[in-house]
């Protein structure tokens, strides 16, 4: 059963509170966010329609903007996502390399993810970090100025998360 | 050094509490703005200021502000900017990130002039850790009762609330932010109407830029008139220029809109110069949207005169021969790179972002994106080109919104300066995917025939 915690609902009720009366819609990005984080990373049809009641919106609304935005995901994706920058930027500064040696070292193609379901390699556009470029997107945070070694050490650290929380 | 309004006490340590921002003299403004001024004497000391929105188009901010329409009981909202997509921009991050008590106070004092009681900061949703330094500054201003009900005993309330979005360049756009503010696909509106009589929620609303906003904050202390002084010509005020790309020192800085381009890319002070000892080939001065300018054009103009950082230098030869300030985003190539690759990203990033509603827009975008790869890859035809071309001239200026010029500009930008090098990709097809053009005569100096 989808169903949002009590944090989760204080959450939900923070963001819908912050518009006027009877636009509690517009609380849709920000709620298909925190659905998103608290359902396992991405957006199932359940969730959805579950989003939909609780807006008091028709599930319809609910697809079309899940379906336009990128950063929802409409398949499971793995527990680390890198979302590595391939734009013109980024490009000058050797993204392509990383992300060649990202895709090798896991074994994926950008879109894929790795079969223990602990990593997707996921190709995005600029990201606002050109200046600190290479960079890809780990969760909440920005990695930056990103070489081979740290790519190792990335992976290294979240293998190492994996295990300790198993 | 130059003059810094906006970034000069970004290094102060803990800056970005409220306690220090306060003992570094921060709110002063919202004090002067709210007890001392009316909102029309904002409005008049932004106007004064010639202070030019800073998300792109550098319109006048007090002409925008004066444009709201203020009908009898209807709400009206001032919503922040804070979209920051367009591939080489990065300031308002920056901004955000180290100073967020000067947005918010510069939000304060814009939202008192406007009559905003609730104001709105649309942030990409990739800044997620940003959202929590935001709200963080937010709950400490209203802790110490520059937000909330009756601010400083003034009758006047105000809440500002973070939206994050969710990924889409589009809705950067204004009526797009609107559209996805209210929980919809970021399909940006026909105008009019306009956001200033019907904006979000069909509210008269008011959209600026986080550094437009932030700029309202020494304008007010310093008076518009004052602030007006620094800079040249429409070209007030200091900007902030993200910089990346092959230089030694990428990053964000402040800079007087009188320094030439040479110094800002060379001068240690800015971008110190070229990285790894490479020569300057092209530069793209205002984010992925604006025209690339090979070296050559970029630190003088067609006549020959010294290229400057401010809004009519870069533009001087219009799109023949300049470019323009845009977004601030200042992308630099070195000789090694390839000018066609560069606008193949470009063009793919057009692709994705755009929203598909306009056919020249969706369609043209999309095909000059598979054009650019089979050119890219050695695989073009001559005719590739003119085709390229004239898809170009056929979105711009026939699609709801900028987003289809601003996919069409770098492409014609690039065929423009750098048609040899198109064409080098298919004579010499083989030899393009070991190697790349390389500077060629790119930064040969312009021959300005004398009169
Ligand atoms: C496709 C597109 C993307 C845009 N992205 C941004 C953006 O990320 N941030 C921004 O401030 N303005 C952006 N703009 C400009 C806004 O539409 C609008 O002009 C601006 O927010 C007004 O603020 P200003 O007057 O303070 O510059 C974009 C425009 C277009 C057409
Ligand atoms: S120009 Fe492109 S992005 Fe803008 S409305 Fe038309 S299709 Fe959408
Ligand atoms: S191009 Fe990669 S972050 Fe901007």
């Amino acid at each position: 059963m989808i169903k949002f915690s009590e944090t989760q609902l204080t959450e939900f009720n923070r963001l819908v509170a912050r518009y006027p009366e009877g636009k509690q819609k517009s609380a849709l990005l920000p709620v298909l966010h925190l659905a998103q984080d608290s359902f396992g990373g991405w957006l199932s049809s359940d969730t959805m329609d579950y989003v939909a009641e609780l807006l008091n919106i028709k599930p319809i609304e609910v697809y079309e903007v899940a379906t336009f935005y990128s950063m929802y995901n409409l398949k499971p994706v793995g527990k680390y996502m890198f979302e590595v920058c391939q734009t013109g930027p980024c490009m000058l500064r050797g993204s392509d390399d990383i992300i060649a040696y990202i895709g090798e070292t896991l074994g994926i193609k950008p879109g894929e993810t790795t079969a223990d379901g602990l990593f997707t390699l996921k190709t995005v556009e600029c990201l606002g970090a050109c200046g600190y470029a290479p960079m890809m997107q780990l969760g909440k945070y920005y990695r930056e100025h990103l070489t081979k070694e740290k790519v190792d050490s990335i992976i290294a650290e979240c293998r190492n998360i994996a295990a300790t929380n198993n | 050094m130059g003059v810094k309004l906006l970034l000069e006490k970004a290094h102060v340590e803990g800056i970005r509490t409220y306690e220090v921002y306060r003992r570094e003299g921060g709110y002063r403004g919202v004090e002067k703005a709210l007890k001392t001024m009316g909102p029309e004497s904002i409005v008049d000391e932004v106007k004064k200021s010639g202070l030019r929105g800073r998300g792109g188009a550098g319109f006048p901010a007090g002409m925008k502000w004066s444009f709201i329409a203020k009908p009898e009981g209807v709400p009206r909202h001032l919503v922040c900017n804070a979209d920051e997509s367009e591939p080489g921009t990065f300031k308002d991050r920056y901004l955000m990130e180290f100073l967020p008590h000067l947005l918010i106070e510069g939000l304060i004092i814009s939202s008192f002039a406007l009559g905003s009681n609730d104001t709105y900061i649309y942030i990409r949703g990739e800044y997620a850790w940003i959202v929590d330094i935001l709200e963080q500054a937010i709950d400490e201003a209203k802790a110490n009762g520059f937000l909330g009900k009756n601010i400083l005993g003034t009758g006047f309330n105000c809440e500002i609330h973070v939206q994050r979005g969710a990924g889409a360049y589009i809705c950067g756009e204004e009526t797009a932010l609107i559209e996805s503010l209210e929980g919809k696909r970021g399909n940006p509106r026909i105008k009019p109407p306009f956001p200033a009589i019907q904006g979000v929620w069909q509210r008269p609303t008011v959209v600026n830029n986080v550094e437009t906003l932030a700029a309202v904050v020494p304008i007010i202390n310093m008076g518009g008139e004052e602030y007006a002084k620094i800079g040249v010509g429409k070209s007030t005020g200091t900007k902030l220029m993200s910089a990346c790309g092959n230089i030694n020192k990428p990053g964000v800085y402040e800079i007087d809109m009188t320094i030439s381009v040479e110094e800002f890319l060379y001068s240690d002070e800015y971008c110190g110069g070229i990285a790894n000892g490479k020569r300057l080939k092209a530069c793209i001065p205002g984010g992925s949207s604006v025209p690339i300018l090979p070296a050559n054009l970029l630190l003088k103009t067609a006549k020959g005169e010294t290229r400057y950082m401010n809004y009519e230098s870069l533009s001087d030869g219009g799109f023949a021969t300049g470019s323009m300030m845009g977004s601030g985003g200042f992308i630099v190539l070195d000789e090694d790179q390839c000018v066609v690759k560069n606008t193949y990203t470009f063009a793919r990033f057009y692709r994705h972002e755009s929203c598909g509603q306009c056919s020249p827009c969706r369609e043209g975008t999309g095909w000059m994106e598979k054009l650019l790869y089979r050119l890219e890859k050695g695989q073009g035809k001559i005719s590739d080109i003119d085709l390229l071309w004239d898809i170009q001239r056929k979105i711009e200026g026939n699609t709801i919104c900028p987003l289809g010029d601003a996919a069409a500009w770098p492409v014609a930008a690039a065929i423009r300066h750098f048609r040899d090098e198109f064409e080098w990709h298919i004579t010499n097809a083989a030899e393009a995917q070991t190697r790349n053009y390389g500077l060629a005569h790119y930064a040969d100096e312009i021959h300005v025939p004398t009169p």
